[in-house]
C-alpha cells in the first residue's frame, strides 16, 4: 500500500472543495466473509469520484453502506460535516442520496414517465391524507413535480418513450430510465453503480455526456463504480481503487494509473 | 324449451351474484399478493372477523366477555346499546386498521427478505391465531347481522321479467346489493392503484423492493396500508357474506373458495380477480343445473377446483396474470 498516493492531494477539480462524504475506517462482514476492511475516503461537493477495482473488490458492498442496504459493523460515516447514525435506506433516501443499480431495477410494469415520478417520492411524499381530504389538492401538487419530471426527460432526451412500460425498452434506454428516475429526486450525492455495463461505445459515449452534464448544470455530487477505464479516466475527478475489501490506492486519474499496487492488483499479481 | 332456457338464464343470473361475493374474498388476496408477494392464508380469517367486530360494536357486546367474566366471576355481556351502522362500521375499520399495525409490528417486519413460504406459512399462523382470537372476544355463536340491505326476493324483477318474458326471474335484493358493491369497490381500487401516488408506491414496491427503498418508499408503511386496505376489502365481505348467511365460522372457509377464483383470474391482476370469481360463480351453478341430475348431484363441492386445475395445466398465469417467462 502507497501511502504517498493516498496522501497525495489531487489536481481534480473536486480539490478544494468542501467534503461531502467522510467515510471513516469501514469494515464489513458478512458471516466470516470480510466484504470491507478498514476502509477510508471522502467525496467532495461537486465532484466525480469513481471506485474502481476487480471483480469482488467490495465497491458494490461500499455502496450499499452508503444508501444503507448494509450497515458497517466497524466505522463512521460523516455526510454533510454530520456523523449519520444508522439509518434505513429510505431515510437515507429522504437525505438526498440517490442510486442506480447494476442489474437495473426499475419498475417494470409501470411507464417511464411513472418510473420517474417515483423518484420523486423523497420530494412529494405520498400524500395519503391529502388524497383522503381533497383528491384535487394532491392532484395540483402532483402536476408541479410532473413539471420537474418532464424537464428530466427532455434533459435525458427520452420524450419519445414517455408512456412506454419500461420492460419493453431496450437495455441502453433502461440505463438511461433509472438514471432519469435517481435525478427526479434532486440528490446532493448521485451513485451510480457500473452505470456503462453492458453497453455498446455509441451508448456509453452517450450516458458519460450526460453524466458529465448532470454534473456540470446541476451541481450534483457523483460516486461511480465503473470497469471501462477509458470511461473512468473521461469522467472522473478523483478514483479510489479498491481490491480484496482495502482501499489501495486513491488519486487523479493520472496518479492512480501509475500506481505500482494498481497495476498488479489488475493483472493479478498473487498477495 | 323455451322454459328451460330461461331457467339456464336465471341459474346463470344467480351464480353471477355468487361470483361477485367470491371475487370480493379473491380481490383481498390479490392486493396483498400484488404488493408484497405474500399469499396471504388469513384473508378468509380477515373477513370472518371483521364481521364479528361489526356485530361485537353493533350490538354493544363486550369484547372479550367470557374471558373477563371466568377471571372475575362477574356476568357482564352487553353495554346495553345499540350503535347506528355507520359508526360501528367505522370502528371496524379502525380495529382492522390496527390490526394491520399490529401484523407489520408483530409479524412482517420480522420476515423481511425472507422466502415467500416462510410468509406464507406466517399467515397460516395468522389465520389460526385470528381465529381463536376472534371467538375469545366476541363469542363463537352464530351471529345474524344486519346492516340494513334488503333482502329476500325482489318482487319488481321477478314482476317485470314475468310481464315481458312470462317466466318471472328470482333474484335476491342482497345479492344486487352485493353487484353494485363489489363494482363500486373495483372501480375505486383500481383508481387508487393507478392514478394515487400511494398507489404508484404501491405498484413500485411490489415491482421491486431495493428500488423502492432506493427512491425513499418505506416498505413497512406500504405495508400497513396494503393490509388496511386488505382488511377494509375483507370487511367489506365479511358485511356481504355475513348477511347473506349469517356470521359464524364457515365464513371463514369462503377463502378456499377463492383460491379456484384466483388461479382463474391470476394472482396479480384485479379485474382477473373480478372475471374469475363470476366465471366460477356462474359455471359451478350451470354445471350443477346441466350435469347435476346426471351424475348424482353436489358438483359445486368440486366443480371450481377441477376448473382451477385445468387452467393450471393449460395457464399457469391464469387470464390476466404477468406472463411467467422462464429465461434457461
Amino acid at each position: 500500500m502507497t501511502e504517498e498516493a493516498m496522501d497525495k492531494p489531487s489536481d481534480g477539480v473536486g480539490c478544494g472543495a468542501a467534503v461531502l462524504m467522510d467515510i471513516r475506517n469501514v469494515s464489513l462482514r458478512f458471516g466470516g466473509v470480510k466484504a470491507l476492511r478498514d476502509v477510508s475516503f471522502d467525496i467532495r461537493e461537486g465532484e466525480i469520484r469513481a471506485i474502481i477495482g476487480p471483480n469482488g473488490a467490495g465497491k458494490s458492498s461500499m455502496l450499499n453502506v452508503i444508501n444503507g442496504f448494509y450497515h458497517p459493523q466497524e466505522g463512521e460515516i460523516w455526510f454533510r460535516g454530520k456523523r449519520r447514525p444508522p439509518m434505513k435506506p429510505h431515510t437515507i433516501a429522504r437525505h438526498g442520496i440517490a442510486r442506480t443499480f447494476q442489474n437495473i431495477a426499475l419498475f417494470r410494469g409501470m411507464s417511464t414517465l411513472d418510473n420517474i415520478m417515483t423518484g420523486r417520492i423523497t420530494r412529494m411524499g405520498l400524500g395519503l391524507l391529502s388524497h383522503a381530504i381533497w383528491w384535487g389538492w394532491a392532484e395540483r401538487e402532483e402536476v408541479q413535480h410532473r413539471e420537474r419530471v418532464e424537464r428530466i426527460i427532455d434533459f435525458l432526451e427520452i420524450q419519445p418513450i414517455r408512456k412506454t412500460p419500461v420492460g419493453r425498452l431496450p437495455y441502453g434506454l433502461q440505463k438511461r430510465v433509472e438514471l432519469g428516475r435517481a435525478l427526479a429526486a434532486e440528490p446532493t450525492l448521485l451513485l451510480l453503480d457500473e452505470p456503462m455495463a453492458g453497453m455498446n461505445v455509441e451508448e456509453k459515449e452517450d450516458l458519460s455526456r450526460f453524466i458529465l452534464d448532470v454534473n456540470d448544470e446541476f451541481g450534483t455530487t457523483i460516486a461511480l463504480i465503473e470497469h471501462d477505464m477509458g470511461v473512468v479516466m473521461d469522467l472522473s475527478d478523483r478514483v479510489v481503487v479498491m481490491d480484496y475489501g482495502r482501499k489501495i490506492a486513491d488519486g487523479s486519474p493520472q496518479e492512480v494509473r501509475n500506481n505500482q499496487d494498481v497495476i498488479d492488483a489488475y493483472l493479478g499479481v498473487p498477495h | 324449451m323455451h322454459e328451460q332456457l330461461l331457467f339456464a338464464l336465471e341459474v346463470s343470473l344467480n351464480g353471477l351474484m355468487t361470483g361477485v361475493l367470491y371475487s370480493l374474498v379473491a380481490l383481498g388476496f390479490v392486493l396483498i399478493f400484488k404488493a408484497s408477494g405474500v399469499f396471504n392464508y388469513a384473508q378468509g380469517v380477515m373477513a370472518l372477523f371483521a364481521a364479528l367486530t361489526l356485530v361485537g360494536f353493533q350490538s354493544g357486546q363486550v369484547p372479550f366477555a367470557h374471558l373477563i367474566n371466568a377471571v372475575f366471576g362477574s356476568n357482564i355481556h352487553h353495554f346495553g346499546w345499540h350503535l347506528p351502522v355507520i359508526l360501528s362500521i367505522l370502528l371496524t375499520l379502525l380495529v382492522m386498521v390496527l390490526l394491520a399495525v399490529v401484523i407489520e409490528k408483530l409479524v412482517l417486519k420480522h420476515l423481511i427478505n425472507q422466502e415467500p413460504i416462510v410468509l406464507f406459512m406466517a399467515t397460516i399462523g395468522l389465520a389460526y391465531f385470528l381465529e381463536g382470537f376472534g371467538d375469545l372476544m366476541w363469542g363463537s355463536e352464530i351471529k345474524r347481522l344486519d346492516v340494513g340491505i334488503p333482502q329476500g326476493i325482489s318482487e319488481s324483477i321477478e314482476n317485470f321479467t314475468f310481464e315481458s318474458l312470462g317466466y318471472g326471474f328470482f333474484i335476491d335484493r342482497l345479492d344486487i346489493v352485493a353487484t353494485a358493491v363489489a363494482a363500486v369497490l373495483v372501480i375505486s381500487l383500481t383508481v387508487f392503484s393507478q392514478y394515487s401516488r400511494v398507489g404508484r408506491a404501491l405498484r413500485a414496491v411490489a415491482d421491486d423492493h431495493q428500488a423502492a427503498l432506493s427512491v425513499g418508499i418505506s416498505l413497512r408503511y406500504i405495508w400497513v396500508v396494503v393490509w388496511s386496505v386488505a382488511g377494509f376489502v375483507a370487511l367489506v365481505a365479511g358485511i356481504m357474506w355475513g348477511a347473506k348467511s349469517g356470521v359464524q365460522f364457515s365464513l371463514s372457509l369462503i377463502a378456499l373458495k377463492a383460491l379456484p377464483v384466483l388461479m382463474l383470474g391470476g394472482f396479480t391482476s384485479i379485474p382477473g380477480a373480478i372475471i374469475g370469481g363470476l366465471i366460477i360463480g356462474v359455471g359451478e351453478k350451470l354445471f350443477e343445473f346441466l350435469m347435476g341430475p346426471l351424475i348424482g348431484g353436489a358438483t359445486e363441492n368440486w366443480f371450481a377446483y377441477v376448473l382451477a386445475l385445468v387452467f393450471l395445466v393449460f395457464r399457469p398465469q391464469g387470464l390476466f396474470g404477468e406472463r411467467i417467462i422462464e429465461r434457461v
